[in-house]
């Protein structure tokens, strides 16, 4: 998968999409951060946001990632009071198909949150369910919307996790879905992953219903282990799991398919009111970053940043306000920087 | 109806459906209450336990549909659904029987019963009619499924409207609509629609709306943003459950369902088949459920008279039922709140 990756003299291309909101400045700043850490990394940069309406630029971008094969992006916003504008992050994801979200929710250290002790997986069927786009006006006021599930989507999203539960040494994975209330399409949803499930001896298999599920998640989320969710309930369980270890800029995501492979913050969120005002918290792109640097097989200069990034963010003066901390944006950026400097010396030449 | 001021208000009837397990008891615990609050309230006791008709379906019984025809107020303990074939959810066949088409949960964080989240107070109002428990699924071809979620205008604005009612009516300032029209465009975006406008209508409420993703990650960070959150079906299941979460779980949430026909307040726990029939159950819930109810009859008085008797119990933290911490019983539980009430 990895080989089809753009790859020039022992650099990869990587597609870079910029978004709304906070996207761009934060984007700059993990440009900067591997240029100090020597990250072997050259972006193409697309320009995308809400406001580049014209479907050539959406082309543009789709273009870009098939030949580059990996992105990392900022959130699009959806102007949903415009009935013509369709998300362009889902269009993104289907077009692509990027059939996996991935969000890794882990207490961070020295940061203040509900809970120390969290370590989940999120795993979430990207392009089908309730994200379909398929809605009809029946009759005047009277909307239905499709969800649609498959068995092929669900089979292929339930063996991911299992895979990845096995690859990770993961004891357990815990299906969420409503098959109480849609009996055939979350019902056939929770067949699906039961059948995977018994391809996986050495894995736990149960299920929850999300109601219950988001009731404990608040209570008690030391339980969970792996989720595996269809396309809403992911979103929903992704959200409150991120707001758990301290909120939507610190957790990185990421969508695969059987090609590419699109990086991003965990939540999708824009944080439009952020923006220009130099406190973002730039915690959860740099993370999305060092997963890409995995991806890409670049696992010492991943490494270097992730560590650098942790470290920096524990201590309270490098915290910005949504950490209840008062650092900038920059001054996270600059402390990552001087921590980073000194060990680009000694660990990038002795492996790669 | 007419309510004139406490005290000289005429006596009403409210349909009590006492339910299983722990049912009986904590109907009781809520009869005694409000008798020595001097509630304006008579009781009338009916069973729902389902009656097989000549088609061999199961029916509700006729009786509660002539009491609520009457008192259009219910108050209900839980109810243990029949397992088997033929059953459907009681809990659906009243909600279908009586039109309740909102779903409203305060969630107010209880002094002295120590739960992960603090001072939260805010109300969860659910669409209870439509939306992805429209039932309409179908198999297109092998393996591939489509569930259809039905949003109305009517019952949209229906619900918003009711939103915006509770929250004058309840002293709160701010109703927020809870939405994925980023995805849903034409669905949620015509829920989004009808909430606009009647709050448009409404300018003495303050009116906000987010994506309900945003909403689940504000609610586990600071739940105390939040003040009447309006929501389709789906969203309402899951966020009001969360909420629960963040105070406790559902054993002191109350509960009530606003419908066309009548009302039914209702707590939202199980039957607790292990505590049943002795004396251990906790009647907090379906306590502060019939408070909910005595505020929408407009005996907020007595409501209020009662919930501080319950919440000043639990704080004190002397007599206390076994789920909050305590050795007490159900009906030592009970006396102390009549006591309180009455000195
Ligand atoms: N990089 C970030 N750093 C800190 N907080 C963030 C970041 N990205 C998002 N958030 C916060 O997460 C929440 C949700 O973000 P979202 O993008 O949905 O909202 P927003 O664009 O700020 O718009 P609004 O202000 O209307 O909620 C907001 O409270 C936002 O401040
Ligand atoms: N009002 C209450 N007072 C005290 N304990 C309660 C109360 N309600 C629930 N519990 C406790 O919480 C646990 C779960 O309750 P719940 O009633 O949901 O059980 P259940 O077996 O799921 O019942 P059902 O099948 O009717 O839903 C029970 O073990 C019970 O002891
Ligand atoms: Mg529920
Ligand atoms: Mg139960």
């Amino acid at each position: 998968q990895v080989l089809s990756c753009a790859k020039y003299g022992g650099r990869h291309c990587v597609t870079l999409m910029t978004g709304d909101g906070v996207g761009p400045e934060i984007l700059t700043h993990v440009q900067e951060i591997f240029r100090y850490a020597g990250a072997p990394i050259d972006f193409e940069t697309v320009e995308i946001n809400s406001s580049t309406t014209d479907a050539a630029y959406l082309e543009a971008a789709l273009l870009s990632v098939q030949r580059n094969g990996v992105a990392l992006k900022g959130n699009i916003e959806t102007k949903f009071d415009d009935a013509e504008f369709r998300s362009m992050n889902v269009a993104l994801r289907s077009r692509l198909d990027l059939w996996s979200n991935i969000v890794w929710c882990r207490s961070f250290k020295g940061v203040n949150a509900r809970y120390d002790d969290i370590d989940i997986v999120l795993i979430r069927e990207n392009t089908e369910g309730e994200y379909s786009s398929l809605e009809h006006e029946s009759v005047t006021g009277v909307v239905e919307s499709l969800k649609i599930i498959t068995a092929e989507k669900c089979e292929r999203i339930a063996r991911y996790a299992f895979d990845f539960a096995a690859r990770n040494g993961r004891k357990k994975v815990t299906a969420i879905h409503k098959a109480n209330i849609m009996k055939l399409a979350d019902g056939l949803f929770l067949e699906s992953c039961r059948k995977v499930s018994e391809d996986y001896a050495d894995i736990k298999f149960s299920d929850m219903i999300i109601d219950n599920a988001s009731m404990q998640m608040v209570s008690r989320p030391q339980q969970f282990d792996v989720l595996l969710m269809p396309n809403l309930y992911g979103n929903i369980l992704s959200s409150i799991a991120a707001g758990l270890v301290g909120g939507a800029g610190l957790v990185p995501g990421m969508n695969v398919g059987a090609k590419y492979a699109v990086f991003e913050s965990g939540t999708r969120n824009s944080g439009r009111s952020l923006k220009g005002k130099n406190i973002a918290n730039p915690t959860g792109m740099l993370l999305a970053s060092c997963d890409m640097l995995d991806y890409l097989g670049h696992h010492n200069v991943g490494a270097l940043i992730r560590e650098s990034v942790l470290d920096v963010i524990a201590q309270p003066q490098h915290q910005t306000p949504d950490m209840g901390g008062q650092a900038t944006t920059t001054d996270v950026i600059q402390a990552i920087i001087d921590d980073i400097k000194p060990k680009t010396q000694t660990r990038l030449h002795s492996a790669e | 109806r007419q309510y004139s001021s406490a005290g000289s208000a005429s006596i009403q009837k409210v349909t009590m459906i006492p339910g299983d397990g722990i049912g009986p008891e904590i109907s009781q615990a809520v009869k005694d209450i409000f008798e020595a609050a001097g509630a304006p309230i008579i009781w009338e006791d009916v069973d729902v336990t389902p009656i097989k008709g000549p088609d061999g379906n199961f029916h509700l019984p006729q009786a509660i549909f002539d009491s609520m025809a009457e008192t259009k107020m219910g108050l209900k303990g839980p109810l243990a659904t029949p397992i088997g074939k033929g059953h459907k959810s009681l809990n659906l066949a009243l909600r279908k029987a009586f039109s309740l088409y909102a779903n409203v949960r305060p969630c107010k964080s209880i002094e002295g019963y120590k739960t992960p989240y603090d001072e939260v107070d805010l109300v969860t109002i659910r669409e209870n009619t439509e939306g992805e428990y429209s039932g309409i699924e179908h198999t297109i071809v092998d393996g591939v499924v489509q569930s259809i979620k039905l949003i109305t205008e009517t019952a949209s604005r229906r619900v918003a409207e009711y939103a915006f009612k509770f929250a004058r009516d309840n002293n709160r300032s701010t109703v927020t609509a809870v939405h994925k029209a980023n995805i849903m465009r034409m669905s949620d975006g015509l829920f989004l629609k009808c909430c606009r406008e009647v709050a448009s209508k409404n300018k003495d409420i303050k009116f906000t709306e987010h994506y309900l993703d945003t909403v689940c990650l504000n609610m586990v960070q600071d739940p105390t943003q939040f003040d009447v959150l309006v929501m389709p079906n789906l969203y309402g299941d899951i966020l009001s459950d969360l909420c629960a979460g963040l105070i406790g779980g559902l054993g002191v949430t109350p509960s009530g369902n606003i419908g066309e026909d009548g009302a039914i307040f209702e707590s939202v726990h199980g039957t607790a088949p292990d505590i049943a029939g002795q004396d251990k159950a906790n009647p907090t819930a379906l306590l502060l459920s019939a408070v909910m109810m005595l505020r929408h009859m407009q005996l907020g008085e007595y409501g209020d008279r009662i919930e501080k008797a319950a919440l000043d119990t639990i704080r004190e933290g002397e007599v206390l039922t076994g789920d909050l911490g305590g050795e007490a019983t159900c009906s030592a539980f009970t006396k102390e709140i009549c006591r309180r009430i009455q000195s």
